[in-house]
């Protein structure tokens, strides 16, 4: 427990302390340069105050000395913030790979989320203290920034493409949640609290409510309805498109020879625009582009966490854990507006993955 | 040629004599003005009108941020409001204030010239400003603006329902004005200077005008460029920003901020122009260490190009991205640091006086080091994350703008104001006043340091009640900064009749803008002056009203001068 400090918000994450080391190093300089300059300002302007109308002061060209005293000195201190600064900032952006994944989807103005056990909440979030999570972000619309100011920090979630963000809580309590990235009308009132309690007390919030879908589950039904096993196999093992079997995480090369890493991104972008990475000896365009209108964010967020379960240990026996529920309806399935210069195009092009990668996600 | 006055004898008064003001008269000879002098005075006239604006909406948001809930306004009424007194009071008051008020009327006198190198573009450049001033103006009165001052995408091209492309297109129109008085400066310093007025003789006031001209003339037109993509985007839907049409959000970012960074630097470059006068002039000192503040205007114009992903540390890009614009941003601190320290070194051993200009000038240093020194914390990478998007950035770039160019532009005026009218201001009063925007400004901004620390994002209409506390000192601050800003207007307007006539030089000062009369005629000097001396070069009052004029057989850079 950290003792209250004035003017200092509550702390309840790793980082934290880290954050606000560095707030206070900034504050020590910030006092000691604001006092030095003005203090010496004062005596200077009390002690050689003008003391007749016709008085001239003998000039002054300066000294070099001085002048790299005052840029060498203030540029090795700027370098101690950078270096500290980097620092901290590393911790807070390099994902860890032993996180519980929590799926979040802003929308003007709320948030959705979605455990990967299946519960969902809206402008809440439930975590264990002791555990990192890590949130795997987008939006429907437009940027938002999700904030928790106890845990000292935020990112930006962009549409059309997922960011991350990743904390560990250190104490149970309810703490703030906010949108930081001005988003319209009601930004404001686009926040809530993060919820976060004993391990415990977790679990039993978990086991709490109505018997709920997992996501892997969800997807996988979406991978029946949205028609993927028609090319990409029941259980994602390939045919005309390639296998989705241990794609995740592992390096896949596309036609023209660049090999990139299956992220989230990757997998999303093969979705959304399957024709902008071809995987290698799959020309044939035969993959659909599905739109928002078709698939919103989260159910692709639902899907990815079904393909992500594709890994070949469990690639026969995955997802269906509990009853199946009514698969999501596809809205409309012609789609796309008119002003949606893609949907003119209707292109067709195809999803292809090289089979044979061996990395599986943690988890 | 008159005496020169003291504060303690009566001024003789001038004979009265035709000067730029009383060469003509009627709203024709003002339209149609090629004058440097009256161009900046329509701008002074022009920015005044938006600052009140800008002033307005500043008080409607202080208003409401009185209580934590949304309840004086709506929520879009709010948004509104913050939006457009950020379009106000960036593009049409700070951006153009310095330069284009203080630095047309004075450059030409610094540097001993007749006027502009092309004063047509100068009397269009002030149309320019008007014009896209309208565009806005009649933006906000269709309906108004609620994007931001940032023009965030997708929501300003796809999801907002307010008048974003008439207000980008004022802003874009009013970009050109900015281009157009850059080229006029740089050419003007380049090519006009009068003989003897070497570079380094140059007052720092035109090397900061020189140094914010090459940004006016490399960085508007990105701004002209983004807001074109963005009005196509929203109008066409052409694909650029908005991931729907499979465009890239955060590429809107990059641009934006490739022309705004460099754009604070515009507002604050000019500012520290004026400061650099007025801490010589009123301790009666040459400034210390002239190359190097000299030298810093133009490292801060270069390097602030390169910095401007630090605005994105939490917008997704790359880690190491990240770390590049952070470098970039503390090596940028350091020119800012070294004016501060040769400002400080200025004032040992001079001799100084607690003018209205200087106490501006003071002020000026005092919060423009806390300004500079809360930018090392939202550069600093692992607290931008969590500082960034809060209060603690409201509160910083306002110790900057407000603590920084609107106390340099004021102290500027003060200054000038005897030359500009041929007025004194009221000394009394301009003190008084002087302390009541100091403490005012600290009053409305330092709470919001804290709120910011304390986790309160900005753009917010309702927030948390924990902040009221914090917010209610701000919004008295405020309605005391309001007041102390309302003094000066009236002073200035009074003085322009009933203020003391002013001496052609009234502060006792070389600079070559104190050696023809107050006001000056239309033509600037009466002979082409000659300069034989070094910048800030205190002299007994009768040398400093030498001119001068070329002997047969000077050079140009390097006259034969006889004293007396």
């Amino acid at each position: 427990m950290q003792s209250f400090v004035p003017f200092i918000p509550e702390r309840a994450s790793t980082f934290a302390d880290r954050v606000d080391g560095l707030y206070f190093y900034l504050v020590g300089l910030t006092a000691f340069f604001v006092l030095l300059i003005s203090l010496t300002i004062i005596f200077f302007v009390i002690r050689y105050r003008r003391r007749s109308q016709s008085e001239i002061p003998r000039p002054i060209a300066g000294s070099h000395k001085l002048e790299i005293l005052w840029s060498v000195i203030p540029f090795l201190i700027a370098m101690s913030i950078f270096v500290w600064g980097a620092s901290v900032y590393f911790t807070q952006y390099r994902m860890p790979k032993d996180a519980l994944e929590v799926y979040v989807v802003g929308k003007q103005w709320m948030w959705k989320i979605q455990h990967t056990t299946g519960q969902r909440e809206i402008n809440e979030l439930h975590i264990p203290v002791g555990r990192k999570i890590k949130l795997i972000m987008t939006t429907e619309d437009v940027i938002h920034d999700f904030f928790v100011p106890a845990f000292r920090t935020k990112a930006d979630v962009v549409p059309g493409r997922y960011t991350t963000l990743w904390f560990e809580a250190t104490k149970p309590g309810r703490y703030h949640l906010f949108c930081a990235e001005y988003c319209g009308t009601n930004h404001s009132g686009m926040g809530g609290w993060v919820i976060a309690m004993n391990q415990t007390d977790f679990d039993q919030w978990l086991a709490g409510g109505e018997n709920q879908e997992s996501t892997v589950s969800a997807g996988q039904k979406l991978f029946q309805s949205q028609g993927c096993i028609s090319c990409h196999g029941a259980n994602g093992e390939g045919g005309k498109g390639p296998s989705l079997v241990g794609v995740f995480g592992s390096k896949v090369k596309l036609e023209g020879g660049a090999i990139v890493e299956a992220d989230e991104e990757y997998i999303r972008n093969s979705i959304r625009n399957p024709q902008s990475q071809i995987v290698e000896g799959y020309t044939q365009p035969l993959m659909p582009t599905f739109f928002k209108e078709q698939l919103d964010e989260e159910h692709l967020l639902q899907l990815l966490a079904y393909i992500k379960s594709l890994t070949p240990a469990n690639a026969q026996s995955n997802g269906g854990t509990t009853t199946p529920a009514p698969p999501p309806q596809n809205k409309e399935q012609t789609g796309t507006t008119g002003a949606n210069p893609k949907g003119a195009t209707g292109s067709n092009p195809v999803l292809k993955m090289q089979p044979g990668a061996q990395k599986s996600p943690g988890q | 040629m008159s005496m020169e006055t003291t504060a303690t004898t009566v001024a003789p008064i001038e004979p009265p004599r035709v000067n730029y003001l009383n060469s003509e008269y009627g709203i024709k000879s003002w339209l149609l003005t090629k004058d440097h002098k009256r161009i900046a005075l329509l701008y002074l006239g022009s920015i005044s009108l938006f600052f009140l604006i800008g002033g307005i909406y500043a008080m409607l948001i202080r208003l409401e941020l009185l209580t934590p809930q949304g309840d004086l306004f709506q929520s879009h009424t709010y948004n509104k409001l913050f939006t457009q007194h950020g379009i106000i009071m960036v593009f049409f008051f700070l951006i153009p204030s310095i330069p284009a008020v203080l630095g047309n009327f004075l450059i030409p006198l610094m540097i001993g010239a007749k006027d502009l190198a092309f004063p047509k573009l100068n009397l269009l450049s002030w149309y320019i400003y008007t014009l896209g001033g309208l565009f806005t103006l009649w933006a906000l009165i269709n309906g108004g603006v609620d994007t931001g001052w940032t023009f965030y995408t997708p929501f300003s091209t796809t999801y907002s329902n307010s008048y974003v492309i008439l207000a980008g297109i004022g802003i874009f129109i009013n970009g050109f004005s900015s281009i157009l008085t850059g080229l006029n400066f740089i050419v003007t310093i380049h090519t006009m200077r009068a003989p003897g007025m070497t570079w380094f003789r140059l007052p720092l006031f035109v090397w900061a005008h020189y140094a914010t001209s090459l940004i006016f003339v490399l960085g508007t037109p990105v701004l002209a460029i983004t807001l074109l993509l963005l009005v196509f985007e929203r109008t066409a839907h052409v694909g650029i920003f908005d991931p729907a049409y499979g465009g890239d959000p955060i590429l809107f970012q990059h641009l934006f901020w490739f022309y705004s960074h460099p754009a604070v630097y515009i507002m604050v470059l000019p500012g520290m122009g004026v400061v650099s006068e007025l801490i010589a002039n009123f301790s009666r000192k040459n400034i210390f260490g002239y190359s190097f503040v000299a030298f810093s205007s133009i490292a801060i114009a270069v390097f602030g190009f390169l910095v401007w992903g630090h605005h994105m540390f939490v917008s997704g890009q790359s880690v190491y991205a990240g770390m590049i614009f952070s470098f970039l941003s503390f090596a940028v601190a350091i020119p800012s640091a070294i004016k501060v320290f040769n400002w400080t070194a200025t004032l040992y051993k001079g001799s100084i006086s607690f003018d209205t200009p200087m106490l501006y000038g003071l002020g000026f240093i005092g919060l423009f080091t806390i300004g500079g020194m809360t930018g090392l914390f939202l550069a600093a990478l692992g607290l931008d994350v969590y500082l960034t998007d809060t209060y603690f950035v409201v509160a910083h770039f306002h110790y900057v703008m407000v603590g920084g160019t609107l106390l340099a532009y004021l102290g500027g005026l003060h200054y000038w104001w005897p030359k500009i009218t041929g007025r004194m201001y009221p000394e009394g009063w301009g003190r008084f006043a002087a302390l009541v925007i100091f403490v005012g400004f600290n009053l409305t901004f330092f709470p919001q340091f804290i709120a910011g620390y304390m986790g309160m994002p900005r753009r917010y209409h309702a927030y948390a009640p924990e902040f009221q506390v914090l917010n209610v000192m701000s919004t008295a601050g405020a309605s005391i900064l309001g007041i102390g800003l309302l003094i000066p207007l009236v002073y200035f307007i009074w003085s322009m009749r009933y203020g003391r006539i002013a001496a052609a030089n009234p502060w006792r000062l070389p600079g070559l803008e104190w050696r023809t009369s107050s006001p000056p005629p239309t033509e600037n000097f009466e002979v082409t002056p000659v300069v034989t001396w070094e910048a800030y070069e205190f002299a007994p009052a009768e040398s400093t009203k030498v001119v001068g004029k070329l002997q047969p057989g000077d050079k140009p850079d390097r006259p034969v001068l006889q004293q007396g």
